[in-house]
């Protein structure tokens, strides 16, 4: 079994029906734990080796935030400043992290079809990723494609509980650890593993 | 009005105008300049008032009891409790060691032992006024040296009335007195017990009117709304309440201090305290030009070794009783100077006490006459004492001014930071500084504190940081910055004027009590005030939010964003604070201010229009297009 960080970065959380009905019932998974970045460090004066002492439990990591203006809220990359150390996560001594699987869980306005070459963003959210991916490969970490909910401002209730039990499923996935990493990275989104292998869609 | 009245009112007047500045800008306190006022406009010197001075000091002596009042404003039932045992322990011991050793003294001197006992009793006084009021000015009142003087003086204040009440017993039968020295007493004629009732009874009635009679009547005068409506409620409250305690022969002063006290938890405190204090004010200084006025230099002249003998053998006895409590009490040397000196003369009760010994006819007109000289000497040398004391005895033997040498080698350059009052405020900031290796230097009174920290290896200097000269010592002229972090918000602001006058390249950084003590900065023209409340009240809110469901993160936010808006509010406001009528109330004043403040809260809605990460905009826009 794997254990999986939560690591959720949300300044409004309060107003996020999304990101509510995502998390609703991720405290049920016994391998889950969910650590609430803005609600620990309203101050953003992140507890660093707090930080690490969490991490290194994990098995599974999660970035769980909001897309704001193709990237993360200011508290993750905060985070990720403080706590992704030279010398703990990377560089030559620094392989408290390595092997780790790493991932980012996104809730985007913009609907899928917006982020391509020739859509409204020009770029793929892949390709937004990049500097989450690269920070994965410098911390000698496995990064896996995004887990992602377009369109967030035209969800009906019914598609909120539908992205909720899908997360659900992610998660439960994950944690039994029966899967193929190889057979994972090759798709663009966690989404379309998830309903390839087990037909589950929202 | 008669032209003699205005006449006097203008010698008296003048004198303290004329003399007071002068006396504080030599550095010596108000009392002092008081009191040389006195001297130099009496019959001795410049001969503008003679003999009606004493008519004077009778009507000035309601300055005492107005202070008294005051006195007992500030104290708190709850708070007379606790001090019960410093105040029983040190009063007893002090006003019993000095009543028999003076007695003893005259009584070697060939006094009838009557007359000793009395005149030692009466010369164990000290004088509220004198030690009150300088120990205010040196901000002296909370350190351990004003502690103890308060509570010997509290002592001596209550002691007055059994003390009237038990003179008439030493005085040879027969002669018939009226009690307690004032003309027309109530009480005159009754048996004992008739007597004990009658001054239980007034004493009751004092604390049951102040809770059931007073305050309903304060409410009903506040509501009319008339500033000068409540001034005259107040002296109204004061002087019926001595008028009552003198009809039962008891000690006025006593009777409004028990009405200050009653008043104390009161929420007119702060309006009687501001409406009575100018009153007190004026009358404690008429009742030192008074004083100083009132010494018989022709008699001083004709036995001035007699008169410098009884002056020195007093205060040298007293010095030593007090010296000797201040041990007991475990005053270290400083405080204990500063408390010995402080009270080592002979108090304005002693006045009384000697009218009525002399009317009791315990003691001959001439050695009234000279005790009451020694008496008003002994105060008018305390205050030179005292600055004695401050000057040469204190740097020398004391507590030291300026830092050991050894602490100057280790800062080669002078400490940028000037951190200027140590107390819960200043201690904060200046263990924060250093916790990041800034070392401040500190200023402080309070000896006791300044011995700590000196153990503790801090840069501190000792002494009244509203001085240029300690100021310069401290080394303002090369530092860059001062915080001022005294309790007192109207010393902060003197702080601040010297400060801009003298070292205008300093940068200040001044703690204000409340908002209008933060108005009254920025009038001065400074800049970073930091209110002692907002801060903390504002995270007891944001904590608040929290506990009632708020995300932290939010909370916090409108936490900051309040904090800022009402900084900016402050700035606002404080323009236009000088429109308005000038006449109201003053915790009305501060009702308005709340008003204000609400309303402006209404208007600018500080955190509600918080758009941050609010995609209600997004979507109206999204569900716009087909």
């Amino acid at each position: 079994m794997n254990k999986i960080l939560i690591l959720f970065a949300h300044p409004r959380f309060e107003k996020s029906k999304i990101n509510r009905a995502l998390l609703t019932n991720v405290g049920q998974i016994y391998e889950v734990s969910l650590h609430d970045l803005y609600e620990e460090y309203p101050d953003f004066n992140v507890d660093i080796e707090r930080e690490k002492e969490l991490l290194r439990a994990q098995d599974i990591i999660v970035w769980h935030h909001p897309f704001y203006l193709y990237s993360a809220p200011a508290l993750l990359k905060q985070w990720m400043d403080l706590v992704l150390e030279h010398g703990w996560a990377h560089g030559n001594r620094g392989n408290n992290l390595k092997d780790k699987l790493i991932f980012n869980v996104l809730t985007i306005g913009g609907t899928r079809e917006a982020y391509a070459a020739r859509g409204h963003n020009k770029f793929t959210i892949g390709e937004f990723l990049t500097p989450f991916e690269q920070t994965a490969a410098l911390c000698k970490m496995t990064y896996l494609p995004p887990f992602a909910v377009h369109g967030t401002h035209l969800l009906t209730e019914k598609d909120l509980a539908g992205y909720a039990r899908l997360y659900q499923t992610l998660l439960e996935r994950l944690a039994q650890g029966t899967f193929e990493i190889e057979t994972i990275r090759n798709y663009a989104y966690l989404n379309d593993w998830l309903a390839e292998e087990t037909g589950a869609t929202p | 009005m008669s032209a003699s009245f205005l006449h006097d009112a203008v010698l008296y007047l003048a004198a303290a105008v004329f003399f007071v500045p002068v006396a504080k800008r030599l550095g010596m306190g108000s009392v002092l300049g008081y009191l040389i006022g006195g001297i130099i406009i009496g019959p001795f010197f410049l001969g503008f008032v003679g003999e009606e001075g004493k008519d004077i000091m009778h009507f000035a002596e309601f300055g005492v009891v107005m202070m008294l009042f005051l006195i007992g404003l500030e104290l708190e039932p709850t708070a007379f409790w606790r001090m019960r045992k410093i105040i029983f322990g040190t009063g007893i011991l002090q006003m019993g060691a000095t009543t028999l050793l003076c007695s003893a003294a005259l009584l070697s001197l060939g006094f009838p032992w009557r007359a000793a006992v009395a005149c030692g009793l009466a010369l164990s006084m000290s004088s509220t006024a004198i030690v009150m009021q300088t120990l205010r000015e040196k901000g002296l009142t909370k350190t351990q040296s004003g502690r103890s003087s308060f509570a010997v003086l509290l002592f001596q204040d209550i002691a007055v009335i059994p003390i009237l009440a038990l003179l008439p017993l030493l005085a040879s039968s027969g002669i018939p007195v009226s009690s307690a020295g004032h003309a027309s007493s109530l009480t005159e004629g009754l048996p004992g017990w008739a007597q004990t009732l009658v001054l239980l009874a007034a004493t009751n009635a004092v604390v049951l009117a102040g809770r059931f009679l007073f305050v309903p009547f304060l409410r009903f005068i506040a509501r009319i709304r008339l500033r000068e409506l409540f001034t005259a409620a107040a002296l109204l409250i004061v002087i019926a309440t001595a008028d009552l305690m003198t009809i039962v022969g008891l000690s006025p002063a006593l009777g409004t201090f028990l009405a200050g006290v009653v008043l104390a938890n009161s929420e007119f405190r702060h309006e009687l305290e501001s409406d009575i204090e100018p009153f007190k004010g004026v009358l404690l200084g008429l009742f030192f030009i008074a004083v100083g006025a009132s010494i018989n230099f022709t008699l001083i002249l004709a036995n001035p070794f007699t008169v410098a003998l009884l002056v020195f053998g007093l205060m040298a006895i007293k010095a030593t009783v007090l010296f000797t409590t201040g041990k007991f009490s475990r005053l270290s040397f400083d405080q204990n100077m500063i408390f010995t000196l402080g009270l080592s003369q002979v108090g304005e009760f002693a006045f009384v006490l000697f009218a009525f010994i002399s009317q009791l006819k315990i003691l001959s007109a001439h050695w009234t006459d000279m005790m009451m000289g020694a008496t008003a000497i002994s105060m008018t040398v305390t205050p030179l004492l005292l600055l004695v004391n401050d000057r040469l005895v204190l740097p020398r033997f004391g507590t030291k001014e300026s830092a050991d040498a050894k602490e100057a080698d280790i800062i080669d350059a002078r400490d940028p930071v000037i951190i200027v009052g140590f107390g819960h405020f200043g201690s904060t900031v200046g263990r924060f500084l250093r916790a990041n290796g800034v070392n401040a230097v500190i200023l402080d009174n309070d000896s006791d504190r300044v011995d700590l920290l000196r153990k503790m290896g801090c840069n501190v200097h000792y002494g009244d940081a509203t001085r240029v000269d300690i100021l310069k010592n401290a080394g303002a002229a090369e530092a860059r910055l001062l915080i001022a972090a005294i309790d007192s918000p109207e010393t902060n602001l003197f702080l601040v004027n010297t400060i801009k006058k003298e070292f205008p390249h300093l940068k200040i950084m001044v703690r204000a009590k409340s908002r209008t003590d933060a108005y009254e900065l920025i009038d001065a023209g400074v800049e970073n005030i930091y209110r002692e409340s907002l801060d903390t009240s504002v995270r007891l809110g944001i904590d608040a939010l929290v506990a009632l469901g708020f995300r932290k993160y939010s909370a916090t936010r409108a936490g900051q964003n309040f904090i800022k808006y009402d900084e900016a509010a402050l700035k606002k406001l404080a323009a236009h604070r000088h429109d308005q009528d000038a006449y109201i109330f003053n915790s009305r004043k501060q009702i308005e201010l709340q008003e204000q403040l609400l309303t402006s809260d209404q208007e600018a809605s500080p955190n509600l229009n918080d758009h941050a990460w609010d995609s209600e905009s997004l979507k109206e826009n999204i569900s716009k297009e087909p």
